[in-house]
């Protein structure tokens, strides 16, 4: 048995030859002048460790941020911690990796067994919640790079009719909703296609981004930070969290005196007046319609679901190998051969319309599954947005909303009062 | 009245409360679901030059211009032809060096005698833009050595691959950072 080890050894030593240069149409050349390979050129990344900077870069940043906004009320001092994230987190990092965008590793590796989270993302998705959830939402008001460029961009604040207001804020839970729904289905990472300044911020983009991207900041001059108000989804969970956050900036360092010199200071429309000099509607109607809406919840959450379900299918078009099995249905309806990269490189790929139509089932079945949840959670936050426009508050000093505040600091000076330390 | 204030308060003190908790619990459960998977090492984006398919997508597709993705070259497979599929266009009249003969549009390829009839190629990465013609043409009269790959020092690694997004082959995977790059030569799993 022995001697037939080093044989043994041999053919195995072939067949991993041959598994090699399987492709080896060209027999490798015997040089004899002595010639040796060179080594391939394969620059190394920028080491892991770095990531870990990143988050430690976050942490400061955003304990710094915190501490101007809420102990040393320094609009001044928010504003250089806005061109530092920029400069940092914006042009040096290029916008990635960034806590908006993490949103999707979360959800994608909650559902997907084949993907593992890097933890720097993780934590990226996590500190700023916990921020928001003790501090309110000091992460928009100076460490995420794209709240900082429309920050120092928004010059001319102009106010927005409240109607309008509260029918474009509804769009960040929407955005938020299917952008878990195609990252958990492992379909697309929409949030990261459709970030508006990325390009800006690598200085080199598609045209299409920098036109939306120019766009929005043209826009932001007027009506201030509309990413962060009109679209962005990671912006609805801190919302949520800041809601019932511990401590809050607050407008005015002591107690609020009433003089209502703030009332038109906050761009954003997020300072609750006070309820002082209100007349005092009766409660009744209110009532009776937060009664209603409540009521009228589990028909909405049901009626979400309904709709999202049955939209599932044209939902699983952005997933790209649905949209693979439908251009060769088609092609097979029509008899006219597609052309598209996406199937001739299929056809070349050996793999059988069979498998790749299963393939699409298995993918649609999943988005049946999911979006009915996303059509849960439009449903409640819709009633939850109406039930909110009924309740007055009744406090009697001038607040910002903990859930729409950006711990920007801009109403600071307008407040009369100021303590001599 | 002052009893009545103080009722609404502590009310509203619980909502506060109960809201507080309803959002700390579920958020606090994302961590230990993911805890069995998170990695520390995260991920790089890298093209599996087996599935590749030379589309030359790379070279319009990536959020970098010029492209992250450029050609590399795997000497150890590479058969040193003087008639070289990906250096030299298809039916030229003469074998030799100039600009008429060469597939690569930029001239990022460079060739070198080495020894009767062998000639070594190398790629000059810096004029390379990923348009993939050499790798089809070695792909189609070759060994198959030159091939795609995303160079770690350029790549800015972002969330999703645009390239990835649009690849016809799915060729443009995630692979562990640790194993920093997909060679060809090099055969993994």
């Amino acid at each position: 048995m022995k001697k037939f080890v080093p044989y043994i050894i041999l053919i195995f030593l072939f067949a991993w030859q041959s598994i090699l240069f399987a492709q080896q149409r060209f027999p490798r050349p015997e040089f004899e002048s002595g010639y040796t390979y060179p080594a391939n050129q394969l620059p190394n990344q920028r080491g892991p460790m770095w990531e870990y900077f990143d988050v430690a870069v976050l942490l400061v940043a955003l304990t710094i941020t915190t501490w101007l906004a809420l102990k040393k009320r320094s609009r001044q001092g928010l504003i250089w911690m806005s061109v530092f994230s920029l400069a940092y987190f914006g042009f040096y990092r290029q916008g990635c990796i960034c806590s908006v965008g993490s949103v999707q590793n979360v959800s994608l590796a909650l559902f997907n067994d084949s993907y593992t989270i890097p933890l720097s993302a993780l934590l990226f998705f996590i500190i700023p919640l916990l921020f928001a959830l003790a501090y309110g939402r000091v992460f928009c008001a100076g460490v995420c790079p794209l709240g900082a460029i429309q920050e120092l961009t928004g010059f001319k604040p102009v106010k927005l009719p409240k109607t309008a207001e509260i029918i474009f804020a509804s769009v960040p839970f929407i955005y938020l909703a299917l952008a878990i729904l195609f990252a958990s289905t492992n379909s697309q990472f929409i949030i990261c296609r459709y970030d508006p300044f990325v390009g800006i911020f690598r200085l080199d983009a598609p045209y299409t981004m920098i036109i939306f991207g120019a766009l929005l900041l043209l826009a932001g001059i007027f009506v201030n930070r509309p990413y962060c108000r009109y679209l962005c989804p990671y912006g609805v969970l801190l919302n949520v969290f800041s809601r019932f956050a511990g401590k809050h900036l607050t407008i005015t360092p002591a107690e609020c005196t009433n003089c209502r010199l703030c009332e038109e200071a906050c761009p954003y429309n997020a300072i609750i007046p006070s309820g002082t000099d209100q007349k005092r509607e009766e409660p009744e109607k209110p009532r009776k319609r937060f009664i209603l809406y409540f009521l009228l919840m589990p028909l909405f959450t049901i009626a979400g679901a309904y709709i999202l379900y049955n939209l599932a299918p044209a939902l699983a078009g952005v997933n790209s190998n649905v949209n693979l099995a439908r251009e060769i249905r088609i092609e097979k309806e029509t008899g006219i051969e597609s052309v598209s990269k996406a199937v001739v490189a299929f056809k070349e790929s050996g793999k059988t319309e069979a498998e790749l139509f299963t393939e699409e089932e298995i993918i649609i079945s999943r988005f049946r599954k999911a979006s009915p949840w996303a059509g849960v959670f439009l449903g409640i936050s819709f009633v939850i947005g109406m039930i909110s426009l009924t309740i007055k508050s009744k406090i009697n000093e001038y607040k910002p909303h903990q859930g729409k505040c950006y711990s920007c600091g801009r109403c600071f000076k307008y407040c009369p009062i100021i303590i001599k330390a | 009245m002052n009893e009545g204030k103080n009722k609404y308060q502590s009310r509203r003190d619980f909502v506060r409360r109960a809201g507080k908790l309803a959002i700390i619990v579920p958020f606090a459960l994302i961590p230990v679901a993911l805890a069995k998977k998170t990695s520390a090492s995260g991920y790089v984006w890298q093209i599996d030059p087996f599935k590749c398919t030379q589309c030359g997508q790379c070279k319009t597709n990536c959020v970098l211009t010029p492209s992250a993705s450029k050609c590399v070259h795997a000497f150890q497979m590479c058969g040193y032809c003087d008639l070289c599929g990906g250096y030299l266009r298809q039916g030229v009249k003469t074998v030799s060096t100039g600009a008429e003969n060469q597939l690569c549009p930029t001239g990022a390829i460079t060739r070198k005698f080495v020894e009767e009839p062998y000639f070594e190629y190398t790629i000059i990465e810096d004029l390379c833009d990923g348009c993939a013609k050499c790798v089809k043409g070695c792909a189609d009269f070759g060994n198959g050595s030159l091939y795609m790959q995303i160079r770690h020092d350029r790549c800015v690694n972002c969330n999703e691959c645009s390239i990835a997004r649009t690849c016809p082959s799915d060729a443009v995977i995630r692979i562990l950072a640790k194993d920093e790059y997909m060679q060809k030569d090099k055969r993994q799993k």
